[in-house]
Parts: structure tokens; C-alpha cells; sequence
């Protein structure tokens, strides 16, 4: 398939301190798409977005943004991009209304001009009614929808989102999903990160597995599932000392890709159901395994995760500076 | 340049609306700590204070060039407090991803902290009247006063916004603060005249800038334009020195602070 790319990362390094973030990282965002950068705290994702909003200069290697080098042309890059960043940037002192009013004058915006978008935004958002209060009156979601319509008040071609959805309830976190997918069906594109398993998996698609400064693997959720090649018969064992008969006795019968032993029984990645559980049955009846309990799963984005940085993403690591 | 104007009139505002936001910080942004320096030290150092040593004709009108710079001071080492704390959550960051020149930020904050300090200036100078100090060379003095005052400010503010695009913590921020405004002030000429201190302070205060500043507010005060004139010439080239330092250190922390 052959598709604009809205942004083109080469092979992009940042080095702060001795420390270094990111580490030779390459990828391509596709015009019209949801991109997500998934991974821990501290794994890079934040830096990655910092290079591309032009706040950050690589070590090196480059980024461009719509063609556009986000260093040696960051002027340029910035009227093309709205950013909504992670903290809840916000001014507790002003007003909505007013901090949309700052921004329209900081992209040089008419005053007529301003007043036209300023309101579309505060009804688009729902912030209407609220929008003569100040910031310090907002409920945690309010806050996040004013940063949306912040980020958005350039009209922007690209989106960049940091963790939009952190520390939100399931309410307002549902609302913002909705606010990205409309943003897209408008033909924005969306770059965003987040920690979220979920949210990635809901949202994106296609997005870039980052961990320790590093992309593990890039793909639509679905691509990056079906990767980690079939689903997943997972049994609990009565008697847990059976366990290492039963998982010698499955290993390398057909239909059965991979057997790994866990704390009360085994997980089975298959090729079919269909044709693996007979199968499976049969030999814990015939090793005399009596089972508490079968579970089957469709590979979970998690598995893709732990597959690929052999953790779950909820695990802190070494470096927690982000 | 019309859009250059319309970042910092934006961003100008913005603290404007900050400060009218919290009447009483406005208030106490006006009737400020200072004001007691001058009614109650400038009071009750009257008869403590020797005139032979200040050459005043009473303590208050002495005191009253040291406290219009300790002003500055206060306001000047204070002025980058709102961007650490913008540095802080993020809205310095919001405001770099806009294709703003980036000295707009900066500029806002030198218009603001030396109107507000301006303002602050006249206050002391209007109660230092009401406490019968006239100032000798009249409303062209305190032009100069100004003057002096705003250039004394601009170096300590891009100090202040130095720091708090370096600090890591606004605790370090806070700290530095402390220790650095106390003997900025008693090294100095704001309390006692150079000459009637003891030999090791008088030297030290001779290469503080603010001995400077105020060695020239207080004639324009006290005495007269040819009295004043010499260290008002004097005080506009360490001025030149001082900002030229001050606002190079600052400009290289931003670059560090935004590449």
C-alpha cells in the first residue's frame, strides 16, 4: 500500500547527561493515521515526541515533519503542528476562553479570526458554559479538554498527544478516544503516546513498541497479534507436579506451536483450537493430569508487549526519567 | 515585527491577568514588604542614625534610595519565578511548540517585572514624601530614579529567569534566593554609607553593583543634579557591565534550557 508519510524518523538519537533516551530509532508515520508510541515510563517515548514538536534537537539522525526538517526548519514545523503535552499545562489563573485568546496571538492569528475558531473549539470540546471560569475551577477532564482545544487551535495538520489520557477517569478518558477518532475521521493525523495497553490497542492504528531508547517492533494491533503466531490455550492443573509431564508430552505434537510452564499449569500457543484441544485432552488423560480449569485466549496486545521486551509494560525499569 | 508585537503584547497581558487574578497578592504586590524597611526602620533608626555619618537631614530620607533599590532587588531576583513555574507544568513547553520568537517569553517577562517594579517605586517614593522626603531634584530626578532602577532590573531579572531555567527543583530555586538577597543588601550602601563601614564590608560592597545604583538615587534624593550627575554617569556604565554579563549568562542558560 502506498501512502503519504506525514513524518519520517531517521535513525533518531538523543543523548542527555551521558544518558542516552533514544538510540538510533527509525520509523514512519503515515498521513491520516493514529500513530501510538507505547512503552514504559522511562522507556523513550516522550523524548521520540519532544524531537518531533522541535522542543528537543537530536544527537543525532533527523526527523521531518510534512517534509520539513524539525530542527533546521522548526519554525516551519510549528505552524503545521498542535501539541497537547502530558502535564496539564495549564494556567490556573486564566480562563479557558483566555488561555485559547494567548495561543490564537502566538500563531498570529486575527482577531476575528480568533474569536471564529476560539468558539467552534469551546463548543467542539463542550467547555462553552465554562469557558468565562478560571482553569482552576476545571474538573481533571476539563483540564484535559482545554489542553485538547489548546492543541488544536492552530488547526494543525499533525496532533501530537503525551499520554492524553493519564490520570483521567473512565468517563472522560472514553470522551477523549472519541474527540481522536473524530479528530482522524476529519483526516487529521494523530501521534500520541501512552502507556496504556488498552488504549493503544483501542485507538492506534499502528503503533511502535518502544523500551530502553529502542523500537521493538512496529505494527497495527492486529499485524503485532497475529505476529506472535496463534492463540493461547492456557490450563490450570489440579496437581501442579504433573505440570513438567504434561508439558514434555505436548511439546512438538502438531497443531501446538509453543508450550511454556507458569506457576499452576501451562500456556499453549496453537495453530487452531479446533484441532489443538483434542489433542491436549487426550494427553492430560492419558498422563492421568486432571484439570481445574481451560482458558482460551486470543493473544492480548500485553502478550505482544511481554514478547517483545520480555516484561509487562506495568514493570518499572532501570531508568525512570523520561 | 507586527506579529513580534502581538506575541509579547499576548504574553505581556498574560501576567497582567495573572497578578489581577489574586487581588490580594495584587494588594501585597503593591503595599508591599518594603514599605516596612521604610516606615519602620527608616523611623526607628532616626535617632540611632548619626547625621554627621549619613549626611541626612534625618535617617528615612537616607534610607529611602536604599529601599527604592532593595526594591529592585527583591523584584529583579524574583522576576523568573513564573517561568519555573511554567518550566515546571509544562506550559513552557505549550508555549515553545508555537512558532513564537523565542525571546518573546523572555521580553514579556522584562516588561512586566519593570512596570511592576516601576510602580513600586513610586509607591515608596510617594510614602517617603508623606514622611516629609522631597526628592531635590524633582520629577526629572525621579525619571532617573526610574531609570537607574530599570537597569539595575534587567540584569538581576535575566539572573532570576537564568536560574530557573537551570535549577532542577524550584527548592534549589527558593534557596539560592534566600541567600542571596540579605548580603546583597548589607553589602551594600542601602542602610550605612560606604564610608562608615568597616574596612572589609566597605571594600566588599564596592564591587556590588547595587552600592552603585543607590550611591546615585540617593543624591538625586537628597541633594542636587551637580551632586548627582557624576554617579549617575558612573552607574550607567557599571549598569552597561552588569546587564552585558547578566543577560549573556542568560541567554546561554535558555539555550541550554530550550535545545
Amino acid at each position: 500500500m502506498d501512502r503519504a508519510i506525514a513524518i519520517d524518523v531517521s535513525r533518531l538519537s538523543k543523548t542527555y547527561d551521558g544518558h542516552q533516551a533514544v538510540a538510533d530509532i527509525s520509523f514512519q508515520v503515515y498521513a491520516g493515521e493514529i500513530f501510538g508510541l507505547l512503552g514504559p515510563n522511562g522507556a523513550g517515548k516522550s523524548t521520540t515526541l519532544r524531537t518531533l514538536i522541535t522542543l528537543l534537537a537530536p544527537s543525532s539522525g533527523s526527523a521531518t515533519v510534512l517534509g520539513h526538517d524539525t530542527a533546521r526548519d522548526a519554525d516551519t514545523v510549528r505552524r503545521l503542528i498542535g501539541y497537547v503535552p502530558q502535564e496539564r499545562a495549564i494556567d490556573r489563573f486564566l480562563t479557558g476562553r483566555e488561555h485559547l485568546e494567548l495561543l490564537a496571538a502566538l500563531y498570529h492569528l486575527s482577531k476575528a479570526e480568533a474569536a471564529k475558531r476560539i468558539g467552534e473549539l469551546l463548543k467542539l470540546v463542550e467547555l462553552e458554559a465554562h469557558a468565562d471560569r478560571p482553569a482552576k475551577t476545571y474538573s481533571g477532564g476539563m483540564k484535559r479538554k482545554l489542553d485538547i482545544a489548546c492543541g488544536l487551535l492552530p488547526d494543525p495538520k499533525i496532533l501530537f498527544l503525551d499520554e492524553p489520557t493519564l490520570g483521567l477517569d473512565v468517563q472522560s478518558r472514553l470522551r477523549i478516544w472519541d474527540y481522536v477518532r473524530m479528530l482522524k475521521a476529519r483526516g487529521m493525523t494523530v501521534v500520541m503516546t501512552t502507556n496504556y495497553l488498552d488504549e493503544a490497542d483501542q485507538l492506534c492504528d499502528r503503533l511502535a513498541i518502544i523500551d530502553g531508547g529502542r523500537i521493538k517492533i512496529i505494527g497495527s494491533p492486529v499485524e503485532l497479534k497475529v505476529g506472535l503466531g496463534g492463540d493461547i490455550v492456557s490450563l490450570t492443573l489440579k496437581e501442579t507436579n504433573r505440570i513438567p509431564a504434561l508439558e514434555a508430552a505436548l511439546k512438538g505434537q502438531p497443531a501446538i506451536r509453543a508450550v511454556r510452564a507458569t506457576a499452576t499449569g501451562l500456556d499453549i500457543r496453537v495453530e487452531s483450537p479446533e484441532k489443538a484441544l483434542p489433542a491436549i485432552l487426550e494427553s492430560a488423560n492419558r498422563l492421568d493430569c486432571r484439570l481445574e480449569f481451560i482458558k482460551y485466549n486470543r493473544p492480548r496486545l500485553d502478550d505482544v508487549f511481554i514478547a517483545h521486551t520480555g516484561r509487562r509494560i506495568e514493570e518499572p525499569t532501570a531508568s525512570s526519567e523520561e | 515585527m507586527r506579529e513580534y508585537w502581538q506575541e509579547i503584547s499576548a504574553l505581556t497581558m498574560r501576567w497582567v491577568r495573572r497578578l489581577s487574578r489574586e487581588k490580594f497578592s495584587m494588594l501585597f504586590t503593591l503595599v508591599q514588604p518594603m514599605l516596612f524597611w521604610l516606615i519602620f526602620f527608616g523611623n526607628l533608626f532616626q535617632r540611632a542614625a548619626d547625621a554627621q555619618v549619613t549626611q541626612a537631614p534625618n535617617y528615612i530620607s537616607f534610607l529611602a534610595a536604599g529601599v527604592v533599590v532593595m526594591t529592585v532587588l527583591n523584584n529583579g531576583l524574583a522576576g523568573g519565578v513564573d517561568l519555573l513555574f511554567d518550566k515546571e507544568n509544562g506550559f513552557l513547553e505549550r508555549l515553545m511548540s508555537t512558532p513564537i520568537h523565542r525571546s518573546s517569553v523572555i521580553l514579556s517577562r522584562f516588561i512586566f517585572v519593570m512596570t511592576i517594579t516601576s510602580l513600586q517605586v513610586l509607591v515608596i517614593l510617594g510614602v517617603a514624601f508623606l514622611f516629609g522626603v522631597q526628592p531635590a531634584t524633582g520629577l526629572p530626578g525621579i525619571a532617573v530614579i526610574l531609570l537607574i532602577g530599570m537597569l539595575f532590573g534587567v540584569g538581576l531579572t535575566a539572573i532570576s529567569m537564568a536560574m530557573a531555567f537551570s535549577v532542577k527543583s524550584h527548592g534549589d530555586f527558593f534557596s539560592v534566593l534566600g541567600f542571596l538577597s540579605l548580603p546583597m543588601i548589607f553589602l551594600s550602601s542601602a542602610l550605612v554609607p560606604l564610608a562608615a563601614m568597616p574596612g572589609w564590608m566597605g571594600f566588599l560592597a564596592r564591587f556590588n553593583p547595587m552600592t552603585w545604583a543607590i550611591d546615585a538615587v540617593r543624591p538625586l534624593i537628597l541633594s542636587s543634579w551637580t551632586e548627582a550627575l557624576p554617579h549617575v554617569g558612573m552607574v550607567l556604565i557599571v549598569m552597561a557591565i552588569f546587564d552585558a554579563i547578566c543577560l549573556y549568562g542568560g541567554a546561554k542558560a535558555f539555550r541550554r534550557a530550550m535545545g
